[in-house]
């Protein structure tokens, strides 16, 4: 028998390459995409069903890819008292985050919108509170409560006791824009 | 500013300090001894055999001296800890919490009177010769209380509660510090201990119940409109004005401390600007994002936040 088998050997040296592979940055300042109101979205884009927006914006995917991102999200959730209505996503006084109902739109630019703007009936506009970088680090986190960012981002551990699975189990769910169905409620 | 064990300012850091002291001279004059029988070993190696009666009554000695040893200074441990459980006992104690955040302190003194109540941070001011209890929690992850001045390490730990006592016995400006690893910024996560006399510390307390004062300049308001609309109040709080953030420092006289950032930096207008400028860069990591303003808007803001004092 062969003390060192050569197959042995390179796995080691493979896996010594492992080593160098990149860890995810953290951006902690300076987004590098441009922030202004003027290119949120408008009323029209966040009711359901509403015009649709054009190009898809690069910022959606620049929060919902990042790990970081999504659990500064999920930190500010907690620290925003966002838990006091929505609970951890199952709602309350608030709709729940985590089913398939959207009201004002699923998308992150819709959800900070939400977030911006408030929204009648008890969303209260967190304009002078947060700023524009953190609510689409929210958003992000929100999308990840229905399972619609990619698995390996949302974090696998709650700050609280949960209920459920951890939201990187959280199968997508489908997306149903109930303004459509309803009209405005 | 001191931060040293080695200068006990407090009952509780002088009696580990003496004990220390003990342990020091003991551990160290055995060791001294073990050298002294090592030497000799070397200098009479070849000089035959040591006669028996005399390797007995060496061998019984030593054997007497560490068991006495090791006694002394067990029964000492334990008067030490019996008086670091008794130290300041018959006095009322000066209540306060103490919560530690990635990465700073709150800090909070009680009284039964709400509204007597006084919140700061980054900053334990302690009246002399007074006993103190400190309640600690954390918010996130573990950190570690540690005044070595004044008393021991003490951990503050999420979902539990633990507490420190102290009590001051000499007046002066102390450094304290996190002792537990606790993130990117740790090592930046510091308080200032003030030991003032009882009078000053009434004065303060009385002052710091007070709500912050009005801007009084057209930039001073300007500076205060933009605190209350530019996200500032989503996080901080100032005493008397809509700004009643919980997530962080206490800004009621943030002027009036010594140091901003948990002791990352002096208190002045070049430190406050920078620091309101890009946190990020002086501190990265920390919870406080980069509010993008212009140079005229930050020194409004900084003229403002100048004014609490």
């Amino acid at each position: 028998m062969r003390s060192f088998p050569a197959a042995t050997i390179v796995l080691l040296l493979a896996s010594a390459a492992l080593g160098s592979c990149q860890r995810e940055a953290r951006e902690t300042r300076d987004a590098p995409l441009p922030f202004s109101q003027q290119t949120l979205a408008t009323t029209t884009t966040v009711m359901a069903g509403g015009g649709a927006a054009g190009a898809p914006d690069p910022r959606v995917a620049h929060y919902e890819k990042n790990a970081w991102h999504v659990s500064e999200g999920q930190r500010l959730y907690e620290q925003f008292n966002c838990v006091e209505c929505h609970a951890h996503g199952g709602g309350g006084i608030g709709v729940p985050l985590m089913d398939d109902e959207w009201i004002y739109g699923s998308s992150s630019p819709q959800i900070v919108a939400t977030i911006m703007q408030g929204r009648p009936n008890g969303m209260p506009s967190y304009r002078n509170l947060l700023t524009e970088e953190q609510m689409w680090q929210i958003a992000a986190y929100v999308r990840s409560l229905s399972g619609h960012v990619p698995k390996d981002v949302p974090p696998s551990r709650a700050d609280d006791l949960a209920s459920g699975p951890p939201i990187t189990l959280q199968k997508p769910e489908p997306v149903r824009n109930s303004n459509r169905e309803s009209g405005s409620r | 500013m001191i931060q040293s064990a080695a200068h006990p300012t407090g009952a509780h850091a002088a009696i580990t300090s003496n004990l220390f002291g003990l342990f020091l001279w003991v551990t160290g004059f055995f060791f001294l001894l073990v050298l002294v029988f090592l030497g000799w070993a070397i200098w009479r190696k070849d000089r035959g055999a040591v006669r028996d009666r005399a390797l007995r009554l060496t061998v019984t000695s030593w054997i007497g001296m560490i068991t006495l040893g090791l006694f002394g200074l067990t029964i000492a441990s334990y008067f030490a800890d019996r008086s670091l459980a008794f130290a300041g006992a018959g006095k009322t104690p000066l209540r306060m919490r103490v919560t530690a955040h990635q990465w700073w302190w709150e800090v909070e003194y009680l009284d039964r009177d709400q509204s007597k109540a006084v919140t700061t941070a980054n900053e334990i001011r302690l009246p002399l010769g007074r006993p103190v209890q400190i309640l600690l929690a954390s918010d996130d992850v573990i950190h570690s209380l540690w005044i070595p001045n004044l008393a021991g390490k003490q951990d503050l730990i999420p979902g539990r509660s633990t507490d420190l006592q102290l009590l001051p016995r000499q007046v002066g400006h102390f450094r304290a510090q996190c002792a537990e690893f606790c993130g990117l910024q740790h090592a930046h996560m510091a308080l200032d201990v003030i030991v003032e006399s009882p009078d000053q510390f009434a004065t303060w307390w009385a002052k710091s119940i007070q709500p912050a004062p009005a801007p009084a300049t057209p930039e001073q308001k300007r500076g205060f409109d933009l605190v209350m609309t530019r996200q500032c109040a989503g996080c901080h709080a100032i005493n008397g004005t809509p700004a009643y953030g919980t997530v962080g420092p206490d800004l009621s006289r943030v002027a009036h401390r010594a140091t901003l950032a948990a002791g990352e930096m002096p208190n002045s207008r070049a430190w406050l600007e920078r620091w309101v400028r890009d946190p990020q860069s002086a501190k990265p990591g920390n919870q406080m994002p980069k509010i993008p303003m212009k140079p005229d808007e930050l020194h409004a803001v900084s003229a403002y936040l100048e004014t609490l004092q």
